[in-house]
């Protein structure tokens, strides 16, 4: 059943966005990596999975919110096909944080895509990123952290809307970046948004 | 009586395909003409960066590939029945639209009005042209979809820009479905054409696929050579802020060429029910128009700050920078063709006064057409 599945929600999602994806001055590897991405609508992970090469979509995990894509059977389905590791927002704590969560499941093979603003923003402009992406490279500091730039999808599929209509829209992969020795949070976090920020203009 | 029946079969067979023999000849110019096009172009970017200006040479080889691509879908689509070519029409419609869309800033509240417009009344604009429904085709749009659309941006209560947002969408479905679904339409109708030798109408017997091929090959032959107009002799920009290349000599020049091409495809390969004359001004017409058309769109483009559709987006071909001559010459082209070329009486109903009316003035313009 899967084996079908797959396929048509490849190819249904990459119609719907009818997206580009561009490599800027990196090319694709089966490395383990951190996809992080600004986040403008809930079709981004399902997207941005997509549209990766298929060797690398079948090691790449998105990571998303429990309480939307367990939502309702459809949405459920949807999110066992495309291997979501789905995430707690509601009910973070102390022995099971999300990044040990996520360093656990990728294992020595997998690679991730994330959202560091945490939600969408309404007005699509880009939220401030929270501190997860610098904890997870705290803790995995050989995960190499690309910065993805999705253009568009929010008017593919705005928040509260169903039904998503066809329009064009552009993914944008940049040069990974690393957390550099003795880098404060803050600074870090800045420069992730810049270089997902950066990439609008390419 | 075998032969008779024999030979019947033999013609319907023919006419599952909609070329005639002349239309085929012409379908072969063409691919043939733009492969050598293309072996050129390539043979020119290998040419030292000094002697040639590279963005030419490369708005030249994309242009080329773009009509050889469509020109070869055309080809198998027109082997095969009606449909298909109004199916392959509708994809290109479908995704200028897209494109269309996606480069024209919308609101949120538009979500529903765009899902109508792309899910709903391109596909059914299709489905009416391929059904033949005249009537209803060249009303759905400018009638119901265009009063529809600010209807429904009303009932989402979002008043901002609320005209702006209204004329974006109703101008996408006009230009991008509308207007070049009637270049599928061109494929049915009973044409008739004039006979010089009994001074009256007389049915034409040939394949209307021909007047769509006459449109697609003057289209070409206008952008062709008003491209090589401007860069020789262009003095007079007609609007630097739109297109600094676009000049009235080739605007002029190119309207010249075709009617000079539209002749002589009447002598050589006649494809269409126009006479002489008709012809070359047909072929003006469709220059003038298509000229207009990627005068628009380049309007658009620049207030979007878009050179061309296809790179703002990568990777897409910019289907909507190689259509914009067609969408605008296809309507006109269309209408003009059917109001003089088409069996009169059966349009105008029952009326006698009104046909004879008609037929008067179709009579008195054959020479033209």
């Amino acid at each position: 059943m899967k084996q079908i599945s797959i396929p048509v929600l490849v190819t249904l999602a990459k119609f719907f966005s009818g997206a580009t994806l561009r490599w800027i001055d990196c090319e694709p590897d089966k490395c383990q990596r951190v996809y992080f991405a600004n986040h403008t609508s809930h079709l981004d992970a399902l997207v941005l999975w997509a549209s990766l090469p298929r060797q690398l979509r079948v090691l790449t995990r998105p990571v998303a919110a429990r309480e939307y894509w367990m939502g309702g059977p459809i949405r459920r389905y949807v999110s066992g096909l495309f291997n979501v590791l789905l995430i707690d927002r509601e009910k973070v704590r102390a022995h099971s944080s999300p990044i040990d969560q996520m360093i656990h499941d990728i294992g020595t093979t997998h690679s991730l895509i994330i959202f560091p603003e945490g939600g969408r923003n309404p007005d699509g402009e880009m939220g401030e990123f929270k501190s997860g992406l610098y904890y997870l490279s705290k803790k995995r500091p050989d995960l190499e952290l690309m910065p993805v730039y999705i253009d568009n999808l929010n008017r593919v599929m705005p928040k509260g809307e169903v039904l998503p209509i066809p329009l064009l829209s552009c993914i944008t992969i940049g040069p990974p970046i690393w957390l550099e020795p003795g880098e404060g949070k803050n600074d870090f976090l800045n420069r992730a948004r810049q270089a997902v920020l950066g990439l609008r203009e390419t | 009586m075998f032969s008779v029946s024999s030979s019947l079969i033999c013609q319907n067979q023919f006419s599952i395909s909609l070329l005639d023999g002349s239309a085929l000849i012409l379908l072969v110019g063409m691919l043939v003409s733009l492969v050598l096009l293309a072996v050129a172009g390539q043979v020119l970017r290998r040419q030292p960066e000094s002697l040639l200006d590279q963005d030419v040479i490369r708005t030249f080889n994309s242009r080329v590939a773009g009509w050889l691509t469509i020109t070869i879908i055309l080809t198998i689509t027109m082997m095969l029945p009606r449909w298909v070519t109004v199916v392959f029409f509708g994809l290109i419609s479908f995704w200028a639209l897209r494109e269309f869309i996606a480069m024209t800033p919308t609101r949120r509240a538009d979500h529903r009005t765009l899902l109508w417009v792309l899910l709903f009344f391109a596909p059914i604009q299709y489905v009416l042209v391929g059904m033949e429904l005249y009537a209803l085709y060249t009303v759905l749009i400018p009638v119901y979809a265009s009063l529809f659309i600010p209807a429904r941006i009303a009932f989402t209560g979002d008043t901002k820009r609320f005209l702006e947002r209204t004329a974006k969408i109703q101008f996408g479905l006009l230009i991008c479905v509308y207007a070049l679904s009637h270049a599928p339409a061109l494929l049915s109708g009973n044409y008739v054409r004039w006979d010089g030798a009994s001074e009256q109408m007389v049915p034409w017997d040939g394949k209307p696929a021909g007047l769509l091929l006459f449109l697609i090959v003057i289209v070409l032959i206008s952008d062709a050579s008003h491209f090589a107009w401007d860069r020789f002799c262009g003095r007079h920009v007609i609007a630097k802020t739109v297109n600094s290349t676009r000049t009235w000599e080739g605007l002029l020049g190119a309207a010249g060429t075709v009617a000079v091409a539209g002749m002589l495809l009447h002598l050589w390969v006649p494809v269409t029910p126009f006479t002489f004359y008709g012809a070359g001004l047909m072929a003006m017409l469709i220059s003038v128009m298509g000229s207009s058309g990627n005068m628009t769109i380049a309007a658009i483009k620049r207030d979007r700050g878009i050179k061309e559709y296809g790179t703002l987006v990568q990777g897409h071909a910019g289907v909507l920078d190689r259509m914009d001559s067609v969408c605008f010459a296809a309507p006109v082209f269309f209408h003009v063709t059917r109001y003089f070329l088409t069996a009169a009486p059966k349009a105008v109903g029952n009326a006698p006064e009104v046909t004879a009316l008609l037929n008067q003035l179709v009579g008195s313009f054959h020479w033209m057409i």
